[in-house]
């Protein structure tokens, strides 16, 4: 394997967690562009979880294994595979209080579609798309690696209020905003999720209705995004590839 | 019983598999296969019993909230314990917020230390090429892994360049890599 000399040394420390400044910035730099020396990285890794073998030796105590299985046994986690039947469970009494809370929504934004909501009870294929979108909502709600960020308005008291819930490897995101000023004319805010790495992705557009509030349903987002923040900006209607400053509102988990 | 290892054990991507059903007893063999080697190197490096049974609370909690964040693919399960809870030890001695981010931690490294026989082997090599460091090269490395000093730190304290330092640091770890190595 050839990796670069020059910064075999620092690599070392870098593994370890002891490089800083301007160094540990060169490294992640360099690694980035480096697949040999990201080989080389995991290397040192390996070296190092060696040298932890030479602390071997004493045990932890009998009570400290008792203390995990009984926080184990706390957090019961949802299996992966009989899904389906888990559904089967959850969806009668979430579905019922996800679809409560939507219709509350609709009703405030608009009157009509609560004569809608009442038509649409009484059509089973209509009610199964619901129960699909309520399916997805309820897997981003109650699952335990959803973020939950908070976004205030950037420089005016904070009565403008939204809420991101987003689960990455679903691509799946809810935003719920409320006390939101209405939008200038021929513009409307626009919601961007800021990945780790590379330029902000358009997550929806919205106008909140007269009482401010807003939402935005799992908008078209590539799957498996590290978000590192959300942010809004007012575009003109039909929505822009890249924000226009200034940023409105922004929440980092 | 803790150190116990039936006699089929199922390999860690099994285990962690299961883990990711929800199976509890999943995580009982894990704690049984590695919390040895997770608490023995927070206790060295923290020197307190109680901080060290919390790392090694921290780390398997971890696995059980999140078993997708171990990928058998990219290393093997023990090594990537081991080093997730030195670095989490070493956050908690230098007061500093979690820096360690665990989907980042790619670990390439042998043996598979899943059977307690491979442990002991390991464990018996380490020791042997520890011990047959050069007593400077030895502290140098021992300091920035079990302190987390940095290099310029260890050059303060121990008066040689920082240069030596670097390049004790990383041929020692090359070193333990060459020992286990063909």
């Amino acid at each position: 394997m050839s990796i670069h000399e020059q910064y075999a040394e620092d690599l070392a420390l870098y593994a370890l967690g002891t490089l800083q400044g301007e160094d540990r910035v060169a490294i992640e730099k360099h690694l980035e562009e480096c697949p040999s020396c990201r080989r080389e990285l995991e290397q040192y890794r390996g070296d190092m979880a060696l040298l932890a073998l030479s602390t071997g030796g004493p045990r932890p105590p009998s009570k400290a294994r008792q203390r995990l299985m009984d926080a184990v046994a706390r957090e019961p986690r949802r299996a992966a595979v009989p899904r389906t039947r888990r559904w089967g469970i959850w969806i009668p009494s979430l579905a019922a209080a996800v679809l409560a809370v939507l219709v509350v929504f609709f009703w405030r934004a608009n009157a009509e579609l609560r004569s809608d909501l009442a038509s649409l009870t009484s059509r089973s294929a209509e009610r199964e798309t619901e129960l699909q979108k309520t399916r997805e909502i309820v897997a981003t709600l109650t699952a335990t690696d959803a973020m939950n960020v908070t976004l205030v308005a950037a420089k005016s008291p904070p009565q403008p209020q939204g809420k991101v819930m987003y689960v990455k490897d679903r691509a799946s995101l809810i935003f719920l905003a409320s006390n939101i000023p209405a939008a200038p004319e021929h513009k409307a805010y626009e919601l961007w999720l800021i990945p780790m790495k590379g330029a902000p992705i358009p997550a929806g557009m919205f106008l909140p209705d007269s009482a401010g509030s807003a939402m935005i349903l799992n908008p078209p987002i590539p799957s498996g995004m590290e978000a590192k923040t959300f942010a809004i900006t007012l575009e003109p209607e039909k929505g822009s590839a890249t924000p226009t400053m200034p940023i409105v509102m922004i929440g980092t988990s | 019983m803790a150190g116990a290892e039936p006699n089929q054990a199922r390999s860690d991507a099994a285990v962690v598999s299961a883990i990711r059903d929800g199976d509890e007893s999943g995580m009982a063999e894990l704690y049984d296969r590695y919390s040895g080697i997770v608490y023995s190197v927070a206790l060295r490096v923290l020197a307190d019993t109680g901080a060290a049974e919390d790392i090694l609370q921290e780390v398997f909690m971890q696995l059980w909230r999140n078993p997708g964040l171990f990928d058998s693919s990219r290393g093997n399960l023990g090594p990537w314990l081991a080093v997730i809870a030195r670095n989490r030890a070493i956050d908690g001695l230098r007061k500093r917020r979690n820096e360690t981010d665990i989907e980042d931690v790619v670990i390439s490294v042998e043996p598979d230390l899943a059977s307690e026989a491979a442990r002991s082997a390991a464990m018996s090599k380490v020791r042997t090429v520890l011990g047959g460091m050069a007593a400077g090269q030895r502290k140098a490395l021992e300091m920035a892994y079990f302190e987390g000093l940095s290099h310029s730190e260890i050059a303060t304290k121990t008066g040689e360049p920082l240069g030596t330092i670097k390049t004790r640091i990383r041929n020692g770890l090359l070193m333990l890599r060459k020992a286990f190595e063909g």
